[in-house]
């Protein structure tokens, strides 16, 4: 199989012979991501493990006709992609994919910087981000400020920095799982990471008034 | 380049997609302005912690099924 990467060929092939401990190793490796990339489209943990065995069942029977145009991997988060959207689609109806890759709010409060007619630092953080507490970062709370934040996101937003920042797909892998352009998704990203950082800041208690 | 600009093409930069000539106004601005300094490294420091939310993993029943039907497939 041209462009098949050595990895993907000799994983392929075991599991086209029926070894039972390949298929163990690749659910045990990729099932941690899939239910993070399920849980995109569906709200319940119970419903993105649901999600998760239907779509590996449908990698057991679409196996056979991979073609290894992208790596295995990619190939089967696209497929999660497919069969938690029609799961999402059904349990809420109100909130249709489409409908909410767009949002329009400023991603920064304009604010926090100096108006372009500054006379000495136009463009300039007026309310800088002050360091955050040691260790702030790591503590549960902080966890949960980024999951429910996250969670808060537009779909899409959701979508592109679960797989990037959650996953950690690559920008290409990112686009062919979600059927985004390069430049698209990296506006959402960038929209959807600094919304995290901002409640981190909120959270933390860090915004400092203007001197 | 000022701070409002630098914010804007953080997640560019970081993907090493900005074009050669923003990139060194990027890191010019960079060299000399602390708080954009410590804006960019709170993004990474973000962008670490996401990728270290806890892992969940599939519950045993569901794992085992999914290897009954492995058996079933190849059968």
């Amino acid at each position: 199989m041209p462009g098949l990467q050595s990895a993907d060929a000799a994983r392929l092939a075991a599991l086209r012979t029926g070894d039972e401990r390949a298929f163990a190793a690749l659910i045990d490796e990729l099932s941690p991501r899939m239910l993070k990339l399920a849980h995109v489209y569906v709200p319940s943990t119970a419903t993105a493990e649901e999600v998760v065995q239907e779509a590996w069942i449908v990698v057991l029977r679409s196996l056979d006709r991979f073609e290894g145009r992208s790596k295995l991997s990619t190939w089967i988060l696209g497929i999660v992609v497919n069969v938690a959207r029609e799961r999402g689609r059904h349990e809420s109806r109100s909130r249709p994919f489409s409908s909410l890759t767009t949002d329009h709010e400023p991603i920064i409060d304009p604010d926090r910087f100096l108006p372009p007619s500054h006379d000495r630092w136009p463009g300039h953080w007026a309310i800088a981000p002050a360091p955050w507490p040691q260790d702030a970062l790591e503590t549960a709370e902080a966890a949960q400020v980024i999951r429910n934040t996250v969670a808060a996101l537009p779909y899409v937003q959701r979508a592109v920095i679960t797989l990037r920042d959650m996953i950690g797909c690559t920008p290409e892998e990112t686009c062919n799982t979600l059927g985004l352009t390069d430049t698209n998704h990296r506006v959402l990203l960038h929209r959807a990471r600094t919304k995290v950082r901002a409640a981190l800041e909120l959270a933390f208690d860090t915004i400092e008034t203007a001197a | 380049m000022d701070c409002k600009q630098l914010v804007e093409v953080i997640t560019a930069y970081l993907d090493h997609t900005l074009p050669d000539e923003e990139r060194c106004r990027f890191d010019a601005h960079l060299a000399d302005c602390p708080h954009c300094t410590e804006y960019l490294a709170q993004m990474r420091r973000t962008i670490d912690r996401l990728g270290r939310l806890d892992e969940t993993t599939l519950p045993p029943e569901p794992r085992k099924q999914l290897l009954a039907a492995f058996r079933d497939w190849r059968a």
